[in-house]
């Protein structure tokens, strides 16, 4: 065989390699880490998997905010409870995303040069209390109705991470809904606070979904290996369809003229979203990207010598107990 | 001095009378410190009455592309099976 030959030859094996792999994920057969896997199946996950855990570890950032800040001790103990849950999240992530043959550092390496994304809507400022009721039921609302999907796709780490994820994200969505209901029976003053946050969060919120089916370039392959199992467009409706009745319970207006349901395709059609915008944030220059990773940088940076002392600790603890076996 | 935190691989117990499963891995300095961080990342629900934690490297894992060699061997075998034996049909208790 001559060595072009040989080459096709390789392709060829690679391809009916593939196909059986794909015919494996649909036929609902999971993959292991350890699995034969094609480079592209390696690649876009630790991609999209490290994505998802930036995205929680930053997610951070916005609500930390304003922990000392709550109204009261019982909203204090929630909010501290969610951020820790979403430090959770991000690592049953990490570690999901380990099993691929990355390490840790690279990953976090990776979140602060800026060569890994995160969710853009955490580059949002959180300007009022209000503000964490209305990251609790959109943002943790929208993130539930991405993340349901995932339980069963076809990486096992992921979906068993997806599944942890899921059981938690409830309570975070209910205790944002509670806040904003809370302030919607409070003052005049309270009310409009509420629906101001729903004023700035909506749109960030709809666009957190992804950009539209057209513009969307992953979504065939995407869907092959289940890590989609729905359009972003389709997605974006749900989002929409069950999200507009719960602002209507709390006398909230989903702020978009043109929103109304259509008893045609039993759906709510909705305005325009503002891509110009959402390319913005998503190329880093929305309102907070600069501050978000400075800020999760210096609490890395400022925690090395903690790392470092535990390190040291550990070594002495394990040179003392050699001594002691020795004699 | 830069170095980095070892990974552990994290088995729980979720109640007595059940096995301990495996449900992630975690870095950590030392088995102390990987028990205690296995507790707040993993059990933070009540998940959990029994941990352990196992340094990965200590961990030796069979590879699926030997999984013909390492598992055939059992696939052959009909008659470690009850159903492979012929019985007279109105037998009971059986
Ligand atoms: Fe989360
Ligand atoms: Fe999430
Ligand atoms: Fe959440």
């Amino acid at each position: 065989m001559s060595h072009t030959e040989k080459k096709i030859a390789n392709a060829d094996q690679i391809r009916s390699l593939e196909e059986m792999f794909d015919a494996k994920i649909a036929r609902d057969g999971k993959i292991e880490p350890k699995d034969w896997m094609p480079e592209k199946y390696r690649k876009t996950h630790i991609r999209q998997i490290s994505q998802h855990a930036h995205s929680e570890i930053v997610g951070m950032l916005p609500e930390a905010n304003w922990i000392s800040r709550a109204p009261s001790l019982r909203r204090k103990v929630a909010l501290l409870a969610k951020v820790q849950d979403e430090a959770g999240h991000g690592l049953y992530l990490y570690s999901a995303c380990e099993t691929l043959g990355i390490s840790r550092e690279e990953l976090y390496e990776q979140l602060h040069s800026g060569k890994a994304k995160y969710s853009s809507i955490f580059n949002y400022p959180t300007l009022t209390w209000a503000d964490m009721g209305a990251i609790g039921w959109l943002v943790d609302g929208a993130a539930i109705i991405n993340q349901v999907p995932l339980c069963s796709t076809s990486f096992g780490p992921y979906a068993r991470a997806m599944v942890r994820v899921c059981k938690e994200e409830s309570f975070h969505q209910r205790q944002g809904y509670e806040i904003m209901m809370t302030l919607c029976n409070g003052t005049q003053e309270q009310k409009d606070m509420a629906q101001d946050a729903l004023n700035r969060w909506w749109w960030p919120a709809l666009m957190m979904l992804g950009p539209t089916d057209e513009q969307s370039t992953h979504t065939e392959q995407s869907m092959i290996w289940k890590l989609k199992r729905k359009t972003n467009d389709e997605l974006r409706q749900q989002f929409i369809d069950q999200t507009v009745p719960q602002a209507d319970i709390i006398g909230l207006n989903i702020p978009d003229s043109e929103l109304k349901y259509n008893n045609e395709t039993g759906h709510y059609d909705f305005g325009e979203i503002d891509w110009e915008e959402f390319w913005q944030v998503v190329k880093g220059h929305g309102m907070c990207n600069k501050e978000r990773i400075s800020a999760r940088k210096k609490a890395w940076d400022n925690g090395e010598w903690v790392r470092d002392a535990a390190v040291a600790y550990a070594e002495k603890q394990a040179e003392s107990q050699e001594a002691k076996q020795a004699v | 001095m830069k170095k980095n935190w070892p990974l552990w691989e994290v088995f729980v117990r979720s109640k007595n009378g059940l096995e301990h499963r495996h449900f992630g891995s975690l870095h950590a300095p030392d088995a102390e410190m990987a028990l205690k961080n296995a507790r707040d990342v993993y059990t933070r629900r009540n998940e959990g009455v029994s941990i352990w934690v196992v340094e990965s490297i200590n961990i030796k894992a069979s590879n699926p592309d030997d999984n013909e060699e390492m598992f055939e061997p059992a696939t052959d075998k009909a008659y470690r099976h009850p159903t492979f034996y012929d019985l007279p049909d109105d037998i009971e208790h059986m």
